[in-house]
């Protein structure tokens, strides 16, 4: 019982932090997975997309029912990104994540501050 | 053409698993102008093709724990729907705020925690290893 109030709880929480910023419900799922359900990394990953997918499909219809969508924006990036998420998913295990996830980690800090300062 | 470029960046950063979403909003915000809110919608559009294809892959590899996952999605929808209208209704200039603070959030973790997850995996391989040691011997 306790454990299926932590899933319901988890869930929330992801859905609400996705759907509020557009983004990072995968990040954030997948260390409540690992850490509090124990359940192994690369299932982890796996399974985040399968909870994130469909609640990103909600949000996105509520954006896009609120008349926040822009399709010559979406369209381009889009593309990039499906030809960008193969390239990534080739280059997997050939680069040195470890350090990649470091240097990606400074720059959203850096780009952070610079929002926070830039009006 | 840099919309698409932005796009292949964060597709690569987002396809080795470390949230492309979260470094596309603050790319295109800042290197293309969008708007905060578009910027958004953008991502989530963009990420539904990927996931998508993704998610097939490991249905057929049994990645998925299905047993768990109905609950997470259940809440996580009514979530999704409360967060996309305070999304909506807050002012591009407070939301830019706060997601600056979440970034930054988000920015420590990929430095840190990430780290742990490694490392406790390990730990727990090690520890099955050393336990078939002792059991054979």
């Amino acid at each position: 019982m306790a454990n299926r109030i932590n899933l319901l709880i988890i869930g929330f929480i992801t859905g609400i932090l996705n759907g509020l910023f557009g983004a990072g419900g995968g990040t954030i799922i997948v260390p409540f997975m690992v850490f509090l359900l124990g359940i192994e990394d690369h299932k982890a990953h796996a399974t985040a997309i399968s909870i994130i997918l469909p609640l990103t499909v909600l949000s996105s219809i509520i954006y896009i029912k609120n008349g926040i969508f822009n399709f010559p924006t979406t369209l381009n990036v889009t593309l990039g990104s499906v030809i960008g998420g193969l390239l990534g998913a080739f280059l997997l295990n050939k680069v040195p994540i470890k350090y990649l996830r470091k240097l990606f980690g400074i720059i959203m800090i850096i780009a952070s501050i610079r929002i926070w300062i830039i009006k | 053409m840099k919309l698409f470029i932005i796009g292949i960046l964060a597709g690569i950063i987002g396809g080795m698993g470390i949230g492309g979403g979260t470094i596309l909003i603050p790319g295109l915000t800042i290197f293309a102008s969008v708007e905060q809110h578009l910027a958004q919608s953008v991502n989530l559009l963009s990420f539904i093709p990927t996931a998508s294809i993704a998610l097939l892959y490991h249905l057929k590899q049994k990645n998925i724990m299905t047993n768990i996952i109905f609950y997470i999605i259940i809440s996580g929808l009514i979530g999704s729907f409360i967060g996309s209208y305070i999304s909506i209704y807050i002012n591009s200039y407070l939301l830019k705020k706060m997601f600056a603070m979440f970034l930054f959030i988000m920015g420590i973790y990929e430095i840190i925690s990430k780290q742990k997850i490694g490392e406790s995996k390990n730990e727990k391989t090690q520890n099955k290893k050393n336990k078939q040691e002792i059991q054979k011997k």
